[in-house]
């Protein structure tokens, strides 16, 4: 009877102990889209990454581009009592059922890199960056490095009718706005892809009288200048000089041509959208402070003077 | 000899009427469209551009042209180039040597073909869904290759075929030229062509009176496969890397509007490299006129389908008796009054 007692009150301390543990350790779940491109593959390092350091055991679910695949992985984290839920959403719509799902569990949503068409009480928060700030943190850039000398400017358009696209060609222009010795002189679409860049690069410099009346290259992305920049050395220029070249992302490879000095900036838009939306948790956990309903990144702007080489050592490991 | 290159040239015309119209329309827009230079050892102009531009699809048109002719038809080929690229780069990123990486790629090229071939010849499925099962699943294939990244190389003797020069020409100009002579030199030097084409017209006649068709077919998706791996060298070559997801993407159907463009029917039985090839380039004028002409980026595709649809109207038969029945009206109006 005694040990019966005993082995009772131990089992039960022990249960004790590991619920205590459990409860002090969050369980977080992430549905992220895929692994379609570098920028992504970056952002799950670093999610994994930053729950690591924080000592936050992390769920992940990868869902190949398909919503059910997402709307299942959200279920099964509702089912498994997580203390919060990361949703990358592969698609804007149709995600009212399954947030209010989630509500009803009380389990808190936090958005990241995009966001959805789903009444706002249904999340905590979205985490992305400002595309039309980018655009606008490389047009402020490109304006100080012209000055008041006239320039050409030549842009590399994302696929057109994207938000990307759209959003980062109206920032840019937005910064040049006002100072008239800058002209956008061309613009087309180089579908974000290395090999077209370097296709459309090589007609604005045909175009433009061999290259001679392009001051500057902006790009809606780094894949694209990495394009051009090729482009503009096999027409016997020097991109970084002869042609100044600014672009966005801020993927390695972008930051080896700046170690060479063929690229000039680029906007970094960061894969760790996970580190801010772990903060607002904390903070909400804490003492229940409800963080604003966009928690906007920093776009930050790297130059040739930020040591590209260090930069790119440091992102090359995180899967780009 | 000299009577053959006529019968060609007109056989030829409508392609390259098109293709000089096509010129002139940009040279029109843009007049320092002719001008070439030279520059870092190699031609230099928007005509070279052209050319070198043009490479992939003149290269899997090539392959199509054979495929087409024997009623069939290769979607695959933009994956093809992804799977290639993909392989290209890894191996120079692992440090073999360029040889190994040239037998490797054009090796899993024609793996990739002769996949194809062994669905149609030897399981009879339809050459359309025998090909897509590839379409589909070689771009993730290239993905796992490069592990979703670009996968950058700096293999000197690699990017030579990207960005390279012989006797001034771009590498990819003098690749494709080449290899479309070649070709059209076997098939049609040979019986080759007979045959292939007769598998188009009929190919269980053909089996009857003694063709190995199935060989044949499986050559000929071979071929195809082939014709992508060198065009995937080339693609890996010109960025110096690997874009699995962006390689390729869409050329299939470049290449075989270039077919098409090229007087070839889809139903089989006659073939034209050579129109194919003239084909390709009326397609790729068309895109470095666009870009050239300054026009927002929302007009491209629109002014591209514009084009074709002309050239296309203009090649067809129908068009042809309907000029001659307007032609021919107000005379026997004439006659009679």
């Amino acid at each position: 009877m005694k040990l019966r007692n005993a082995l009772c009150s131990a089992t039960i301390l022990a249960a004790c102990m590991f619920t205590s543990a459990s409860a002090a350790e969050l369980v977080v779940g992430f549905s992220q889209i895929g692994s379609e491109s570098g920028w992504r593959a970056a952002e799950t390092t670093l999610t994994k990454q930053q729950a690591e350091q924080r000592g936050i055991d992390l769920k992940f679910a990868d869902a190949q581009q398909k919503q059910e695949n997402q709307i299942k992985a959200i279920r099964s984290f509702v089912a498994q009592g997580v203390n919060a839920i990361l949703l990358a959403p592969v698609v804007a719509t149709g995600w009212d059922e399954v947030l209010k799902e989630a509500k009803e569990a009380e389990i808190p949503v936090i958005l990241l890199d995009r966001t959805v068409d789903s009444d706002k009480d249904l999340y905590m928060t979205a985490v992305t960056s400002d595309l039309v700030h980018e655009g606008n943190v490389a047009g402020k850039w490109l304006v100080e490095a012209v000055g008041d000398k006239p320039c050409n400017v030549v842009e590399l358009q994302g696929t057109t009718g994207s938000s990307p696209a759209i959003d980062r060609k109206k920032g840019f222009e937005e910064a040049l706005a006002g100072h008239d010795n800058l002209k956008i002189v061309r613009s087309q679409t180089g579908d974000f892809t290395r090999t077209k860049g370097k296709e459309v690069m090589e007609s604005f410099l045909k175009a433009e009288d061999g290259g001679k009346n392009i001051c500057a290259l902006y790009a809606h992305n780094d894949d694209m200048a990495v394009g051009a920049i090729q482009a503009i050395k096999e027409a016997g220029l020097k991109p970084g000089t002869d042609i100044l070249v600014v672009s966005i992302d801020a993927v390695p490879d972008i930051f080896q041509a700046m170690a060479a000095g063929e690229a000039n900036a680029t906007v970094e838009l960061t894969p760790n959208m996970a580190g801010p939306a772990f903060d607002a948790l904390d903070a909400f956990l804490k003492d229940g402070t409800m963080p604003p309903k966009w928690i906007q990144t920093e776009s930050k702007l790297y130059t040739q003077a930020d040591d590209p080489q260090k930069v790119y050592e440091e992102k090359k490991g995180l899967g780009y | 000899m000299n009577q053959d290159l006529k019968a060609l040239l007109v056989r030829l015309s409508p392609q390259l009427i098109a293709l000089a119209s096509i010129l002139l329309l940009i040279f029109m827009m843009f007049p320092s469209f002719f001008n070439i230079g030279i520059q870092n050892g190699r031609l230099y102009g928007s005509l070279i551009d052209v050319l070198n531009r043009g490479a992939p699809v003149a290269l899997i048109a090539i392959g199509m042209t054979l495929v087409i002719a024997t009623k069939g038809i290769d979607l695959s080929v933009g994956a093809v180039i992804a799977i290639t690229g993909a392989v290209a780069a890894s191996s120079a990123v692992a440090g073999n040597s360029l040889a190994y990486t040239i037998v490797l790629a054009l090796g899993t090229g024609l793996l990739c073909g002769l996949w194809n071939g062994a669905l149609v010849a030897l399981l009879g499925i339809q050459p359309i869904i025998a090909t897509l099962v590839l379409m589909v699943a070689g771009r993730g294939i290239a993905q796992l290759i490069t592990e979703g990244a670009i996968l950058t190389f700096n293999d000197e003797g690699l990017i030579f075929f990207g960005s390279g020069s012989l006797a001034f020409l771009p590498m990819p100009v003098v690749i494709w030229v080449v290899f479309g002579l070649l070709v059209a030199l076997v098939v049609r030097r040979t019986a080759l062509g007979m045959l292939v084409e007769a598998i188009g017209i009929n190919r269980r006649a053909s089996m009857l009176s003694g063709v190995r068709t199935s060989v044949l077919l499986m050559a000929v998706y071979a071929l195809s496969g082939l014709s992508a791996a060198i065009a995937g060298v080339i693609v890996a070559a010109d960025i110096r890397g690997a874009d699995a997801n962006n390689a390729g993407l869409w050329l299939e159907l470049d290449a075989i509007l270039a077919v098409v463009v090229g007087g070839n029917s889809l139903l089989g039985g006659r073939f034209s490299i050579l129109g194919s090839l003239i084909g390709a380039m009326i397609i790729q004028a068309v895109n470095t006129g666009i870009l050239l002409s300054g026009f927002p980026p929302e007009f491209n595709l629109i002014i591209k389908a514009a084009i074709i649809v002309v050239i296309l109207m203009i090649q067809s038969p129908r068009a042809a008796t309907l000029l001659e029945f307007f032609r021919k009206a107000p005379e026997s109006v004439k006659e009679r009054t």
